[in-house]
């Protein structure tokens, strides 16, 4: 019963580590494949963090807190499309603006709910939650944002390679002159998937500041939106790739924990590091080969889009 | 009764970019069904005029009449709409999406793919135009790749359909199963505006041809009655130079030699060269004819070093062992190179032509103490712009503002103008108009006149049966033993070139 407990704890756990890595890196994914390679996604998270943890403190109610921190990353990444797409700025550097921006930002914004207490989400749906036996307990902290994290990839999944939409997006990020001269909109169809990518960080923000800590505090996203992007690329874009990076990125992190608690003797220095290095270790060695990398990774990441007649 | 209106017809069509005049009052009639040809050379404006017709650009004056009533092609979706269909020259294919999601893509929505497989599976019957849905397009070769732009046209069952410049990438066999589909097409109504410098071709398959000369109409003629001498007159406006070989030197050292090189390609699908000998003197051309794809890219890399060999003895420059060495020890030897891709290998597109002078010709007393000698490096550019009549803005425009055929003819004299023992020149005139091809085919003939050797791969047979002294042909990675020009004939080389290609048509089934 007890190994059951267990199980189940780390299951769970593992979930909600990997929930805001798989919201924030399917935006990703998606923004990546048509082309636009916004390296803001740690920004933009926090604005959502904080954005979010606000409305809902405001308001009372986590649906709005949500919406609004998702609109808080879209409107930021609404700043990056204009930059890059619109003005033809250089996407690398404005990706990092953008990033040092969300990080100021939303300290500032933030700096007056710091330290306010939140119910979490899942405590927020089921008030009854500690009368409930252990493993119910433990599986109603799975609340709908993580079930929203189960879906997205495989609706990301079939968007991309079974609609028509999804081919478009992977033309658009394939050959941008190409789907130009097919008379597709590459810049409509590029803010799209900005603005996508922007909500879908801004949700994964949020989901930090009300259910994962569940409060408000500088800089909390530690790094995720970076993780986050690592694991677009080292996935070579494809989206099973991505869902399992970020299990197992989530998976190490509990367990690193547990192996702490364990009493293991390494330095936990060494143990911080697992995560990154677990992660990393297998996702370079499921997409070594080249043939595949060629064929999934955007031709034209990162490249500006100018319709020249 | 009154004949029908015809399909298309431009009138007074301008087009202006920045400070040139692309298109200056241009008229083009095409009648249902007919298959006309648009020539002219490389910058007379006939990029620009399809581009017109397919909604790429706007006119800045001039009417487009569509069977009889005025419209405006607002976008390439306005083009399509009206049955305007077009096959680039560059394709427009995405590498890493399969042959039905990239028609798929250029149709509009309509239906799943597997009805868009069975659909494409139907014209490719009719047609005789083979193709398999599934691949992914950076497998097909460029005949393949041709065919699926081909089926994605038909299958919107246009009324016009544009080719641009379609068999510059074709084997002979690839460009006449084209003709069959093009004859087809026109029997069944489809009209046809067919842009080609290949002025046999446009004798064969056309009925009547419109002539374009920097921008403005040249005139028109019925190419079944016009000779290749007259249209080619029209292109370029004047008389047509002929090129003319100088006597050839006898018996000169030998300045490249080949030994028994065998190696394997560093490609996927490439070519192994097996046990190839080769031996060419001063003062000699000798011509490598063959198909793309025989080895001729691994034979090159071999001989210019991109690719060290593994015995250095089996490449020999001037006498010395060069089979070790990189690119610039074997140019200091007196090897020069132009190769096939002018942008990208031959020059760079974003650097000025001085510094495209430079590139190669650096060793040449153009540099001092380490530093460039930029006077001399400009009198080097402007040299070559005065003896090869580049058209070029001058000596500070950049490799890509330059037509190919321009561009084409910079690099020829960048690489002759230091003087090498031995030259390489793949595919010189690949692309390039008339005028620039008998001035580069002059080039290499004078060059060998004067004491260097000329190494030619070419697949244009006339090419190198007009100025080689010696022809060998590649195929399968093996070269034949060079023969005299005089004593074999097109016929023979053609058997030789043969053996792999028969096996080609028959899988392609054209």
């Amino acid at each position: 019963m007890h190994e059951v407990e267990i199980a189940v704890a780390i299951l769970v756990a593992t979930m909600r580590a990997a929930t805001p890595l798989v919201l924030a890196g399917f935006g990703e994914l998606i923004t990546e494949r048509s082309g636009v390679l916004n390296l803001g996604v740690e920004g933009m998270m926090l604005m959502g963090a904080s954005i979010g943890f606000i409305g809902t403190v405001a308001t009372g109610s986590p649906v709005i807190g949500l919406l609004l921190a998702m609109l808080a990353g879209a409107a930021l990444a609404l700043v990056f499309g204009v930059l890059t797409l619109s003005l033809m700025a250089n996407q690398v550097a404005t990706g990092l603006a953008l990033t040092i921006f969300g990080v100021g930002f939303s300290a500032l914004i933030g700096v007056s709910w710091i330290g306010i207490p939140l119910q979490g989400i899942a405590t927020g749906i089921w008030p009854n939650l500690s009368t409930q036996p252990p493993i119910i307990q433990q599986l109603m902290l799975l609340d709908p944002v993580v079930w929203l994290a189960v879906l997205v990839p495989f609706i990301v999944h079939r968007f991309i390679y079974r609609t028509r939409a999804g081919l478009v997006l992977r033309a658009v990020g394939e050959s941008h002159d190409v789907a130009h001269a097919l008379g597709y909109s590459v810049i409509r169809i590029r803010y799209l998937a900005v603005l996508f990518g922007g909500a879908m960080s801004g949700l994964a923000g949020a989901y930090l500041s009300l259910a994962y800590t569940p409060m408000w505090s500088e800089n909390m996203v530690a790094g995720r939106g970076w993780i986050a992007l690592a694991l677009v690329v080292f996935s070579t874009w494809k989206p099973a790739y991505l869902a399992l990076g970020s299990l197992l990125f989530g998976f190490v992190t509990i367990a690193q924990f547990q192996a702490a608690g364990l009493g293991l003797a390494l330095s936990p220095h060494l143990l911080a590091m697992l995560p990154y290095l677990a992660t990393i270790v297998v996702l370079v060695l499921i997409s070594r080969d080249a043939t595949r990398l060629k064929l999934n990774a955007p031709a034209a990441l990162g490249r500006p889009f100018h319709a020249s007649a | 009764m009154a004949s029908p209106p015809p399909r298309l017809r431009l009138t007074g069509i301008v087009k202006r970019y920045a400070s040139t005049l692309a298109n200056d009052g241009v008229n083009l009639t095409v009648g249902p069904g007919e298959i006309h040809a648009l020539l002219g050379e490389n910058g007379a404006g006939k990029s620009t005029l399809v581009k017109i017709i397919y909604g790429v650009a706007r006119p800045d004056a001039g009417t487009i009449e569509w069977e009889g009533q005025p419209v405006t092609i607002a976008d390439p979706n306005a083009a399509r709409r009206l049955g305007v269909g077009m096959v680039f020259q560059h394709f427009s294919l995405f590498e890493s999406l399969t042959v039905a999601e990239n028609i798929a893509l250029g149709l509009g929505a309509t239906g799943s793919i597997a009805e868009l497989t069975a659909r494409i599976q139907d014209v490719s019957r009719r047609y005789g135009l083979a193709v398999e849905p599934g691949r992914h397009v950076h497998h097909l070769s460029v005949g393949e790749r041709q065919r699926v732009e081909i089926v994605r046209c038909l299958l919107q069952s246009p009324r016009l359909l544009i080719m641009d410049e379609p068999t510059s990438v074709l084997t002979p066999q690839e460009a006449e199963g084209l003709f069959g589909v093009l004859r087809r097409l026109s029997a069944e109504g489809c009209s046809v505006l067919y842009i080609s410098h290949k002025l046999e071709e446009i004798k064969a398959l056309c009925e009547n041809a419109t002539v374009l000369r920097g921008g403005r109409l040249a005139g028109g003629c019925d190419p079944r009655v016009a000779t290749e001498q007259q249209m080619a007159e029209m292109m370029i406006g004047g008389a047509l130079p002929v090129a003319h070989r100088p006597a050839p030197l006898r018996e000169g050292k030998p300045c490249l030699e080949v030994s028994k090189l065998t190696m394997e390609s560093d490609e996927p699908f490439g070519t192994t060269l097996r046990d190839i000998s080769l031996q060419l003197r001063d003062g000699q051309i000798i011509g490598i004819a063959g198909v793309a794809g025989n080895g001729q890219k691994e034979l090159l890399g071999a001989l210019a070093g991109e690719r060290r060999t593994p015995d250095a003895a089996a490449v020999k420059v001037c006498g010395t062992d060069a089979g070790h060495m990189g690119p610039t020890a074997r140019r200091k030897l007196g090897l020069s190179f132009i190769p096939e891709e002018r942008l990208g290998r031959g020059a760079v597109a974003e650097f000025p032509l001085t510094e495209n002078g430079l590139l190669t010709a650096y060793p040449h007393g153009f540099v001092r103490a380490g530093l460039i000698r930029t006077g001399a490096v400009q009198k080097y550019a402007a040299g070559i712009i005065k003896r090869f009549a580049v058209k070029a803005s001058g000596i500070d425009a950049r490799g890509s503002s330059l037509s190919g055929g321009n561009m084409q003819k910079f690099i020829v004299g960048r690489e002759i103008g230091t003087n090498p023992r031995v030259l390489l020149a793949a595919h010189p005139t690949w692309g390039v108009d008339i005028g620039a091809a008998i001035a580069i085919r002059q080039a290499l003939m004078d060059l060998a006149a004067a004491g260097s050797g000329v190494l030619v791969v070419s697949e244009d047979l006339a090419e190198l049966f007009e100025i080689c002294d010696f022809i060998a042909v590649l195929s399968g990675g093996r070269l034949s033993p060079p023969k005299p020009t005089r004593q074999t004939t097109v016929e023979e080389v053609g058997l030789l070139m043969g053996g792999r290609m028969a096996a080609q048509e028959m899988a392609h089934g054209v």
